[in-house]
């Protein structure tokens, strides 16, 4: 049982390795955080799987659970709060990146969405060659 | 012998990753990168406390891994409202 435990341990430890080398070298922190958001929260939840089955008992499973779906409830919100509290904060986006559907979609304000672009917004023409509009 | 040689291993990528997290801490350009590392760097101590606890036998700390995933979520949350309203 403790082979096993150990090895669930170094799959999740593997996860946390890759959202580590995915937070370094992403060049973008919207990108950074897509790395670390989904690898961390799987790290953790095979993690705490792994104590689960170490110790296979009722009440330590019900709480590695507990912690797990939490953990998996609250990542995803506080990842996207920080997202859009960094959009507005102003951050660059990847040099790379052919499209940014938010531009202009954002009172500067009152931070409400918007479905039609504010009038005096100008649209960035998109330069890349490789890029098609669909439809 | 080969079950110490994953633990260990399992350590080595913890430690690892958290040496790649603070260097984000530092770099960052910007508030948010750092928020974000901060929020590695918490998922990573929950990872070290399960090792902890599965190699002492002592299942007490994962009560503590429960408030640590509560705090960093706040502690985050309250990061996006700072760094929203601040502007």
């Amino acid at each position: 049982m403790e082979l096993l435990t150990a090895l669930i341990m170094l799959a999740g430890s593997f996860f946390m390795l890759m959202a580590g080398i995915g937070i370094l070298r992403m060049p973008d922190l919207f990108l950074r955080m897509s790395t670390t958001a989904k690898a961390g929260t799987l790290g953790a939840g095979l993690m705490l799987l792994a104590t689960a089955v170490y110790f296979d008992s009722f009440s330590i499973t019900t709480r590695a659970i507990a912690t797990i779906v939490f953990i998996m409830i609250t990542t995803p919100v506080a990842t996207h709060m920080i997202a859009r509290a960094a959009y507005f904060d102003g951050s660059a986006l990847w040099e790379g990146t052919i499209q940014d559907d938010l531009h202009g979609h954002y009172h500067t304000t009152t931070h409400i969405l918007d479905n039609q672009p504010a009038a005096d917004t100008e649209i960035p023409e998109i330069e890349s060659d490789d890029f098609q509009e669909s439809g | 012998m080969s079950t110490v040689l994953i633990w260990n291993l399992t350590l080595a990528f913890l430690s690892l990753s958290f040496i790649l997290a603070f260097i984000r801490l530092i770099k960052g350009p910007r508030l948010p990168d750092r928020v974000v590392a901060l929020d590695l760097i918490t998922i990573l101590i929950i990872g070290f406390i399960t090792v902890y606890a599965a190699r002492t036998n002592q299942p007490v700390f994962l009560d503590v891994v429960t408030i640590l995933a509560l705090i960093a979520f706040l502690g985050t949350v309250a990061f996006a409202y700072y760094i929203e309203r601040r502007i």
